[in-house]
């Protein structure tokens, strides 16, 4: 929201005279209307003043350029050269002199133009960023001038190039010479004309004529032609653009040398709000000059809009019916006769343009300008439209169709509000307005519609039809309903101010649906005791007065327009908020001291990052969702659970449409883009929520219950090799307290190859998985490295913790040491001799180490050679050789007898 | 005789004096005060002195032998103190080497930054909750006084899984969770992952972390937020940082107000960093609107509470001025091993 500071005087004494801009925006921030930025239109504008043209001549070597000497309000006029044709001696003009700036960063300097000193430039609308609909009096309208015409075809020009006054163009149109022109009043010149048989003299709007131009003069009408008159395209005469020079009209009195930003009212400061949700109040002047005016402690005023004259009777041509009360629980309307369409006075062309809304004409700014003033969406319709005179306010049918103000057809869906009568809708209600029912220029009579409607229903139709306006923006946070009729009389006395017509006696006011007053409790010492300080009552009571609450004892009325307010807790805010956040006193809690700290599970957590990190891992984070051709990527199989996700509905992408049920593609992901970047190894792993959905019977997603979300450990590693992540692996556990993990051949799980992946286990229960990933999968990924990667269940792995963790007393006898070496089948696996000898051994077995795996000769084909280090140990002795000899002779007798395996001499 | 002693005395300190090696040293200890030494040889000798000059001669014998001892053993610290000397030098080692190459892995920065956070609040007697990630409608608005209007529940803005399922906007859910179950006193933090229709940017991205904080109590106050918070700004930004309170609006908070904290780069004056403002918004909070406590079966009348919510990834942005939030889910290891 907007505000042109300046508009605030209409309600308060705020001001940039006693309020300095930036204490403005901090005081209103820290009060609770937050300033989110501020501007002025003259930001970027410097040492660009008024300068009145005091003589011009042409420049001796361009046939366009004009050499003016400018009053700029020093001692002598200075020289400037300007290109453009609609300059005339005496007109006030906007001068860039030396070293001045305009907006976007133009930087302006005397230098020469073919050989001729200009000391600045003389300004267009556009260079000061302004539109013609800024200052409508500044349109500029050009003749044709016969000497810039350029035939489209130049073999049949349809003016021939010799062409002297008193020749015929077309039909009573002749050439004429210009013998001179003099401004009759601001933008209408007296032009004397050479027609060849006689001087003429016409008036003319044209601005662009000066002594010698050849011009196409109509004896008929006696008019000097336009390119519209000439039925001549644009391309003919290149040079007849309505551009030029800013000519400042009378309603911009100035002397030579005022600052043209003080001149043209661009110096205005323009405050931007970002206005909370729940205050729609404040997306009004009223509202926030009511907020200021608290602020800063001053008188607020807000004079009831008055109509002196009316005529006639409303009722006599409009009636109101209300359908749908539910969607619309009022519309108040009103009318005016003998509209005459003009633009709107400077004064309001500038607010609304301050407050960032282009000027159209007087009936559109009022509905406009009373938007802004008093926060609620006004449109006018023209009466000729509205059959039969009557306005029904229901739901559309499905597929009506209505083209709105923006020339779009629009096709309705059922059950969207609709302005209509009885024939066709000519508004979407709340919206934007029918075309069928525009006003235009021959508009003689307009209704005036001030409503309220229902905010999810118009925020409904705003989304679906792509179409957020000024209106349907208002409506959607809700506005107040009590102020419909105000605003209607508002905008009747605006019409009656700008003389835009007369208004019709009365107004029609269907009001079905009234909201209630709400009065609240005020209890000061649960204010205090909820903000924390010992704030006065009559603070309190003054503070709600200022925001036009009305408190009697302890009952609060609450203003219809702070549809915010339901409780105590709103009204310690309003307290709070201009008594001082900054004011109240921090303290530290009191009261029963909790226990606080992190669970079991969450320590463990952490040490899980901890012992990745101890193991040389980066600690990775994706984000939670998975693409639909993951699933195919990494190669689950048709049947695989993990193909089951929750699904989003409204995904930023495709490939972000599911929640994910394994975080391998995501790290795949990650080790692609480092293995793209050139690294040379990478070491990661993620702590990652997977989301499995529960299942119907029938095997479905359940879409009534939410997913199980499992924590796992996704690790993975290139330019190392299995083994160094399996001990990595290993190392984690061993710090997470989990024992008895072991690593079993698993050929079956298609993301991995299937020679080089294991299956954790802990007893029955798989923990994970951990190997190479199948080459097919890297080449989905484009990763060209042998990369290792493991997936744990954190869940399960926090179930296998050992919490007891027990000391284990220091041995008091040594160990005794035994090497044993045993040839046996290859295809055996370490992992079998390993717990068959620690079952033959016994507790004896104090440590069991693999030192060596040989294959080749002596060892024949087929078989290998593999060799342990065992240290033997009894709690109550130092065993004798004899004992660790029998104790090796046993696990050899079992070796032997299960597996074939023999001492390797 | 007494010349006599005095003549080995000196030939013995000569001798010891100018012996470097320790086995010199052994040679001239054996020669002097060995059996068959000199200084013994000597002393064998008394017995044909008279009884008058035996204590003499005795004593001085014994004082030629303590202080060749003493001379002895002075030399021997010093040969030994040569010996090490001479070892240490050969065993000088290039320290400028490069060290073993250990390598440790690093926390993500956003999971340092989070552990510190919740350290802080754990450390003030706070415990963590937790609550999912897809979360029922009901918890993530309609318990928290969401409007039905509010445009935070629109698409644009939510992720949808069904009418009532959605991705968690916000960790505020988890407050909703918590004192449906737990009478007061609550005191949690709640980090979580949450999700918004955000495209990913310098600043935005469809999945971020929060941190929620709630406090349940009988007698909690505005004033009590505003301590807590500057505790916890004080302990993560430093001593010197100064916080603000704003007000502002949130559905499940009344009061409500966003924390600003002086600028770090500035103290306050006004820089490029905070936009000239001296502050920079870092989280939302507000007293629990008792709606919300009603909601959850707490009485209002009895109980009072704050809550806030913290964006992770701003706080660790600011904490290592990384400039683009995109680099924290990039995963570049070049950049995970700087923290």
């Amino acid at each position: 929201m907007k505000l042109p500071y300046s508009w605030l005087k209409d309600y308060t004494d705020v001001g940039i005279h006693n309020v300095p801009a930036k204490q403005y925006a901090a005081d209103m921030t820290m009060a609770g209307t937050m300033v989110g930025s501020w501007e002025s239109a003259a930001d970027g504008i410097s040492n660009v003043v008024a300068g009145r043209i005091v003589s011009m001549d042409r420049h001796p070597d361009s046939d366009h350029m004009w050499i003016c000497q400018v009053d700029v309000g020093r001692e002598a006029p200075v020289q400037i050269v300007t290109g453009a044709w609609n300059v005339h001696v005496g007109d006030t003009v906007p001068a860039a002199l030396h070293k001045s700036t305009l907006p976007g960063g133009v930087a302006i300097e005397k230098g020469k133009l073919r050989g001729v000193e200009s000391n600045g430039m003389l300004c267009s609308l556009k260079e000061l960023r302004l539109e013609e609909r800024d200052i409508p009096e500044a349109a500029i309208i050009p003749a044709a001038l016969l000497g810039d015409y350029k035939p489209l075809d130049p073999a049949k020009p349809s003016i021939p190039a010799d062409i002297k006054p008193g020749d015929k163009v077309f039909g009573p149109v002749v050439a004429a010479k210009v013998l001179s022109v003099i401004t009759a009043r601001y933008g209408l010149f007296s032009v004397k004309l050479d027609t060849g048989a006689a001087a003429v003299v016409t008036e003319s709007a044209c601005s662009n004529l000066h002594e010698n131009d050849l011009v196409a003069y109509n004896t008929k009408s006696g008019g000097i032609c336009t390119l519209e008159d000439l039925h001549a395209q644009q391309a003919e005469f290149p040079h007849c653009i309505s551009d030029g020079i800013l000519i400042l009209p009378d309603s911009y009195p100035c002397k030579p040398g005022d600052d043209i930003c003080a001149v043209l009212g661009l110096d205005e400061i323009v405050f931007d709000f970002d206005i909370l949700h729940n205050r729609p109040d404040c997306l009004s002047i009223i509202g926030l000059a009511r907020e200021s005016a608290a602020t800063f402690d001053k008188p607020f005023a807000l004079t009831a809009p008055v109509i002196k004259e009316t005529a006639d009777d409303v009722s006599n041509y409009l009636s109101v019916e209300i359908r749908d009360a539910d969607l619309c629980p009022r519309y108040s309307a009103a009318m005016a006769k003998n509209i005459h369409i003009a633009p709107s006075p400077r004064w309001m062309r500038d607010r609304l343009r301050a407050a960032g809304i282009r000027p159209i004409n007087n009936i559109v700014d009022i509905t406009n300008y009373v938007m802004l003033e008093y926060g609620q969406p006004m449109h006018a319709f023209d009466y000729k439209c509205i059959d039969g005179g009557k306005i029904i306010v229901r739901r559309s049918d499905e597929g009506e169709r209505c083209t709105t103000l923006d020339r779009q057809t629009r096709s309705l869906r059922a059950n969207t509000l609709v302005i209509a009568d009885p024939k066709k809708a000519v508004a979407i209600a709340g919206v934007m307005g029918g075309e069928n029912s525009e006003i235009t220029e021959d508009t003689q009579m307009i209704v005036f519609e001030s409503a309220m409607f229902d905010s999810v229903s118009i925020r409904t139709t705003s989304r679906r039809l792509g179409m957020r306006t000024e209106a349907s923006g208002r409506f959607e946070r809700g506005v107040d309903q009590e102020g419909c009729v105000t605003a209607l009389q508002r905008a009747c006395q605006l019409v009656e101010e700008l003389g835009a017509g007369q208004i019709i006696g009365g107004i029609v006011d269907a009001y079905p649906v009234k909201k209630p007053v709400r009065v609240l409790t005020l209890r000061p010492e649960r204010v205090n005791a909820l903000i924390g300080a010992q704030v006065p009552r009559d603070f309190m009571v003054k503070t709600l007065e200022k925001l036009a609450f009305t408190v009697d004892g302890d009952k609060v009325t609450v203003p219809s327009w702070r549809g915010d307010m339901d409780g105590e807790a709103d009204i310690a805010e309003e307290i709070a908020r201009y008594y001082g956040y900054d004011k109240i006193s921090s303290t530290l809690l009191s009261g029963q001291t909790t226990k606080g700290g992190l669970t079991k599970r969450q320590k463990f957590d952490r040490l899980v990052n901890d012992a990745c990190n101890a193991v040389g891992y980066n600690e990775a984070r994706t984000l939670a969702f998975m693409s639909p051709k993951a699933a195919d990527k990494i190669a689950l199989t048709e049947d695989d659970p993990r193909r089951k996700a929750v699904v989003i509905t409204n995904p930023l992408g495709e490939d972000q449409s599911l929640m994910r049920t394994t975080a391998l593609p995501a790290m795949l992901e990650v080790a692609a883009r480092n293995y793209n970047f050139r690294a040379p190894e990478i070491h990661l792993f993620e702590q990652a929520k997977v989301y499995l959905p529960k299942l119907t019977d029938n095997g479905n997603v359940d879409p009534n219950q939410l997913p199980d979300e499992r924590m796992t450990l996704t690790m993975a590693t290139y330019g190392e090799d299995f083994f160094h992540l399996k001990g990595c692996i290993e190392a984690v556990f061993s710090m997470l307290s989990i024992h008895g993990c072991v690593f079993l051949p698993c050929s079956d799980d298609p993301s991995y190859h299937p020679g080089r992946c294991a299956e954790i286990r802990c007893g029955e229960r798989t923990v994970g998985h951990a190997g190479q990933v199948h080459p097919n999968v890297l080449k989905n990924y484009g990763i060209g490295a042998e990369l290792y990667a493991a997936e744990l269940d954190l869940d399960l792995m926090f179930e296998l913790v050992d919490q007891e963790h027990r000391y284990q007393p220091i041995p008091k006898f040594p160990a005794t040491m035994r090497d044993l070496a045993v040839v046996c089948d290859d295809a055996l696996y370490v992992l079998q001799l390993e717990q068959s000898i620690r079952s033959a051994a016994g507790k004896a077995l104090d440590h069991l180490d693999l030192f060596d795996v040989y294959r080749g000769a002596p060892v024949p084909p087929g078989k290998k050679s593999v060799a342990f280090s065992l240290a033997l140990r009894s709690p109550d002795h130092t065993l004798t050789d004899a004992e660790a000899d029998e104790i090796i002779r046993r696990i050899l007798g079992v070796l032997t007898a299960e597996f074939g395996a023999v001492l390797r001499l | 005789m007494r010349e006599k002693l005095q003549q080995i005395l000196d030939q013995a300190l000569s001798e010891i004096g100018s012996a470097e090696a320790k086995e010199a040293l052994e040679a001239a200890r054996v020669r002097y005060l060995g059996k068959k030494g000199e200084l013994t040889a000597i002393l064998r000798g008394m017995g044909q002195l008279t009884a008058e000059e035996r204590p003499i001669i005795g004593q001085v014998a014994n004082e030629v032998r303590g202080k060749i001892e003493a001379a002895i053993e002075e030399a021997g610290q010093r040969a030994a103190a040569f010996e090490l000397e001479r070892r240490l030098k050969k065993e000088t080692l290039d320290v400028t080497l490069p060290g073993k190459k250990i390598t440790l892995g690093k926390k993500h920065p956003l999971t340092t930054v989070l552990d510190e956070v919740i350290d802080i609040f754990t450390g003030m007697g706070y415990s963590v909750a937790e609550g999912p990630e897809v979360e029922l409608v009901h918890y993530n608005f309609d318990m928290l006084n969401a409007p039905k209007t509010h445009p935070s529940r629109d698409p644009s803005d939510t992720f949808y899984v069904n009418d009532s399922m959605v991705l968690r906007t916000q960790t505020s859910p988890i407050q909703a969770r918590v004192m449906e179950k737990t009478q007061p006193p609550i005191r949690i933090i709640a980090p979580g992952r949450v999700f918004r229709n955000d495209e990913f940017d310098a600043t935005h991205s469809p999945m971020f972390h929060q941190i929620e904080g709630l406090v349940i109590d009988k007698n909690i106050t505005l004033g009590d937020l505003k301590g807590t918070l500057e505790t916890f700004a004080k302990t993560l930004y430093g001593e010197e940082t100064s916080i603000r309170l704003r007000p502002s609006y949130f559905p499940f908070t009344e009061p409500s107000a966003e924390m600003d904290i002086s600028c770090f780069k500035c103290h306050g004056k006004g820089c490029p960093m905070c936009k000239g403002e001296g502050w920079i918004e870092v989280l939302g909070c507000g007293m629990v609107h008792p709606n919300v406590l009603r909601a959850c079966g707490i009485d209002p009348e009895v109980y009072t509470g704050f809550a806030f919510g913290v964006g992770l990834e701003r706080i660790t942005l600011f904490r290592y001025k990384i400039d683009d939030l995109r680099l924290l889910f990039d995963n570049d290891e070049r950049f995970l091993k700087q923290f």
